[in-house]
Parts: structure tokens; sequence; C-alpha cells
């Protein structure tokens, strides 16, 4: 552990917190008559001016449907869909735009995976490989899959501080194996997979590896090529975009070979009642309209993203985490839940004799946004024995004070319990 | 701070940590679970009846401040009830901590459960106050499903 001291202050001189605050208007609401501090951003983070703006300008001067229209407002629309698509693609460092397939959120896309990726080649006999530390919205689609062809799910072991076992993941990767589907980041423990090193232990087996990213863009950057990704997702609404919007990245070879996902407009070439020509990548994934505006908006948030200094954004943000865990871990009775080498932005912890919710609602008379409960992570709570934790969890747009404030907020949790 | 004094009242926290009635009950005419999706809390009620009265009433089970008191609190309450008055109680209760009990002057029957009042002001908490009592209405009517309260 760093000097956690020396690091506060060089922080306060070196990031500029204050300036970014203000291109988020939300963040200067009130909540119970007192300022928001707003830790809930692994469940959903809050929105700039910029994305915002977008989205208005686009609702006001902009819109129209894509892809079908040869007016004005269908080509912009088109034009500026597309380009979000570019630009996704870049940030992802995916090698070709057609790679991205826009989708409702992360949920939808591993889905779409399981759907067709799966459908296609799972058979019975074969076997799915997770970890102990996914999220519902990466289990129970490999489940439903695994059900449906009389395949096998396997789940590779986290350790009692939240990493995932690498031998075990070794150990249960085999011929059988047709997929492997893993979290970059955890949302309950703030855990950072190795995934680079599991992708390249599963490549060996040649085994195709999707990456569950919800959690990881919004604190690191992203380089799925760098990487190897065979599949890489995540959800416009955690970085800062809009909601109803999330990216599907496959490689083109794999997304060339899988079958359609819904059958509709836009995915097709050409349709007559005895047989329907599908389109090409990614217009093949995307049937019906779009999330069009979602789209633009994400673009705009990435544009966001992009003006800043990330090296310093992930400095600021191991910061935050650092002395949150420094400062959390010394209250008397509080156990945190989550004690990975490699963590970001989240710190989930249960209180003595103070249940999770409980928790959730005196912080929220403070004006603490915090979220308490499983996290749609119910294995990793079995695996803790607990029903249910409490998460703050931290965007750059968070402050050292903002900590303070929570910290002082557990203490009047504790008054109210009768614990001082 | 008036309106957190207001759920955590002390009567509240007592039952929170020594819940009265807290235990299996092997001889049960029935019991049930109840469990809450979005917190986690999960409650098995169980219940001795004879010839339509509540004999015996404990529960078991894990979950927040308000759904462990409520449960407790309840408990107390409802033993040596007939069914029926155990279902008009239950009607009340959801009208108190829906904060649709209009008659100012009801504080008196509700007794004990009168300290659940405060509730209303925090609908996020309100299905955490009522899981043990659909629980127990359920186990009541012997139906042997899974309550939740989503
Ligand atoms: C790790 C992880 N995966 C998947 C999801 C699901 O994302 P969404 O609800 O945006 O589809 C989340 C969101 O909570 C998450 O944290």
């Amino acid at each position: 552990m760093k000097n956690t001291s020396t690091i506060e202050q060089q922080t306060r001189i070196d990031f500029p917190v204050e300036k970014i605050r203000r291109d988020f208007p939300i963040l200067s609401i009130s909540v119970h008559g007192k300022p928001l501090v707003y830790l809930d951003n692994a469940a959903s983070a809050q929105k700039p001016n910029l994305v915002i703006d977008t989205i208005k300008k686009y609702y006001l001067t902009e819109n129209s449907n894509v892809h079908r229209g040869v007016h004005y407002l269908s080509e912009l629309a088109t034009k500026k869909y597309e380009a979000a698509r570019v630009t996704v693609q870049k940030f992802l460092n995916a090698e070709s735009e057609r790679e991205i397939i826009f989708v409702r959120g992360t949920t939808e896309a591993i889905n779409l995976v399981a759907a067709t990726f799966g459908r296609k080649n799972v058979q019975a006999g074969d076997e799915v490989l997770i970890t102990g530390l996914e999220h519902h919205s990466n289990i129970v689609p490999w489940q439903m899959l695994c059900e449906e062809k009389g395949a096998r799910l396997r789940v590779a072991p986290i350790n009692d501080d939240g990493e995932v076992v690498l031998e075990e993941f070794a150990r249960l990767l085999s011929g059988k194996t047709k997929i492997a589907a893993i979290s970059h980041i955890s949302n309950a423990l703030g855990t950072i997979n190795p995934v680079k090193q599991m992708i390249e232990m599963a490549h060996q087996q040649g085994v195709p590896v999707l990456v569950d990213g919800a959690q990881a863009v919004p604190h690191i950057r992203i380089d799925v090529r760098d990487l190897d990704a065979d599949f890489y997702t995540f959800s416009s609404h955690k970085i800062f975009g809009p909601t109803g919007l999330g990216i599907l990245y496959g490689k083109t070879n794999l997304l060339e070979s899988m079958p359609p996902y819904q059958g509709g407009g836009d995915m097709i070439k050409s349709v007559t009642f005895e047989k329907t020509i599908f389109n090409d990548i990614p217009h093949k994934y995307e049937a019906g309209t779009p999330h069009i505006a979602g789209a633009i908006g994400l673009a705009a948030a990435i544009d966001y993203m992009n003006s800043l200094d990330w090296d310093v954004v992930q400095q600021y943000e191991q910061t935050l985490l650092l002395l949150a865990h420094e400062k959390l871990a010394a209250i008397q009775g509080l156990r945190i839940i989550g004690t990975a080498k490699e963590k970001a932005g989240v710190v989930s912890f249960v209180l003595d004799g103070v249940h999770p919710h409980d928790i959730g609602t005196i912080l929220d008379q403070e004006g603490i946004a915090i979220r308490t409960g499983h996290h749609c992570a119910q294995p990793v709570m079995q695996k803790y024995g607990i029903p249910a934790t409490a998460r703050a969890s931290f965007a750059f747009y968070n402050t050292i004070e903002e900590i303070d404030t929570l910290i002082r907020g557990i203490q009047k949790v504790k008054e109210v319990f009768g614990h001082v | 701070m008036s309106d957190l004094k207001a759920l955590y009242q002390e009567i509240i926290l007592d039952h929170n940590r020594n819940p009265r009635n807290f235990k299996k009950m092997k001889d049960a005419s029935c019991s049930v679970d109840g469990y809450n999706p979005l917190c986690g809390d999960h409650y098995t009620i169980y219940l001795k009846l004879d010839k339509g009265v509540i004999t015996e009433i404990s529960f078991q089970g894990s979950g927040c401040a308000i759904s462990k008191a409520s449960a407790s609190v309840m408990s107390t309450v409802l033993k040596g009830k007939t069914r029926a008055e155990a279902e008009v109680l239950f009607e009340k209760f959801h009208h108190l901590v829906r904060g649709e009990n209009k008659n100012e002057n009801s504080a008196e029957e509700f007794g004990k459960l009168a300290a659940f009042a405060g509730v209303s002001e925090f609908p996020a908490r309100v299905k955490c106050a009522i899981l043990p009592w659909h629980t127990m209405k359920n186990a009541l009517e012997e139906k042997k499903d899974i309550v939740s309260t989503e």
C-alpha cells in the first residue's frame, strides 16, 4: 500500500475534479436537504452536459429513422448513427466498425452471443466456463443455453480475496469447453480479472472468450485487440451515456459465422416468402429501428471520456479507492468484502449487527447514494455467506471529501443502531 | 434525522437485536417461506393452529432491521388470535405502513404495531415491513408457495 496521505496531497493538486463536476449538472442537486453524494456509479453513472445536449440537439434538429430514407434528416441520422459506431470502434481499438453491434445493454449483448454463437456451437456434453464472480447477466443466459442443449456450466471459483483461482480456470478449460465468459471487473467486489492472461489460457485450448466489460469500461482503457478478446460487451449508461444502449464487440470471423439474433427490418438484404438473405455485419444483428439517439449519446459520452487524461483519471480513481479502503477499514465492526490485489471503483462492505439495507436508508437521509443488496451477484454473496453488502462505487467525479461524508454517514448508522 | 428516529424507533431496534419467538417449530401446522429478492430478506414463518386459533407462532431467517422487527412484533401480537382476527390485523398493518391509516385516534388499537407508522415515510422500506405479514397470511391459508414481495 502506498502512503495515502501523500497521495491525498498530490491528488488535491493534480486532478481538476471541481471543474469536471461542473460538467455533470446532477452532481449539484440536494437530496433530503443535503448535497448529493453519488456513490452508486457501478449501478449507473451520471451524464455530462455534452451527452445531455447532444441528445437534445438530436431530437431538436436531427431526428429520423436510419438506413431507410433518401431525405435530408434520414441521411443525417444515418450518418450520425454510423459515425457513433466508428467512435466506439476507435474507443475499443477494434479493427473495423463492422465489429461493433449496437444492442440494448451488456445483458442483451451476452444473450445475443448465447443465442447465436452458443446455440450453434454448444451441443450436448459440451461445456461453458464462467467464473465465481459473475453478474447474473453473465450466468443466466449460459445456464439457459446449457439447459436447452444438455451442456454443462462450469464455474472457476474465487478465493477469499475475491480473485479467480487461475489454476482452477486453467484446469476447467478443455476440449469440451465451447466458450468462456468472464467479467473484466466484478461489480460486487471490484476485482480486476487478469483477462488478457485468461484469454491467452483459453486460446491455448482453442476456446473463444467473451468478456463482460460492464464495470471495466468506466475505469480503464480497453484495447480489444491487445486483449485478443473474441467478444467484449459494455453498457452505455455505466460510461456516462444514455440508458437503453450497449455494445457487443465481436471478431469479424465470429460475427460472420454466427446465425442472426432477431429477424426483422434492417437485418436483411432481401426477403421473399421462400427465402431471406441476411444483411452483412454489423446490420445482421440489428433488427428493427435501433436506439439512434442512444448511439449518438454514447458517442458523446466517449468524446467526453476521450477529452480527459486517462493516466491521471486512473491514478485519481485508484487514490479514491485506496483512501476509501483505508478509512472504511478503520471503522470498528466494518468488514470489506473483496480484497483483491487488483481492484477498481468498488468497495463492498458489511457492518456488524446492521443489515446493508438499513445502512442504505440511513445514508440516503444524508444525501449519500450507495447500493445495498446482492448486486445481481447472489453466488458471490453465497461464497461469503452473507445475504447482501453495502457498496460504494466511484467515478472520476467523486471527491475525497465525499469519502469523508460517507465515513461520517456510517458513523451515524452506528449511532442510530446504538453501536457507539 | 427526525424521520430516521420515526423509522428506527427503540421498539424496532430492540426487536431487531433480540427477536422474539425466533426459532424453528418442529410440530408446526404450517410453515411458509417469504423472500424479498431486492434486499435478500428471507424468513420462514411457523404457525400452530388449533380450531382456527393461532396457538403458537415463530419465525427464522435473516434480513434488515425493519423486516426482522416486523416479524418479531407480529409474532408477539398474533399469538392467541383467531384466523379472522389475524386477517383484520394484516389489513390494518398494511394501511399503517402504507400511510393509508386516516383514523387519527387509532394509536391505541395498534398497540406495538404503531411503531411501524414511520415506515410510510420510506416507500422503499414498506416491502420490508410487510414481508413477514404476507408470509404469515399465506401460512394461515396454508399455502405452501414461496412468497415474494417483488
Ligand atoms: C458486471 C456486470 N455485468 C453486466 C451488467 C448488466 O448490465 P445492463 O443491466 O446494463 O445490461 C452489469 C450491470 O449491473 C454489471 O455490473
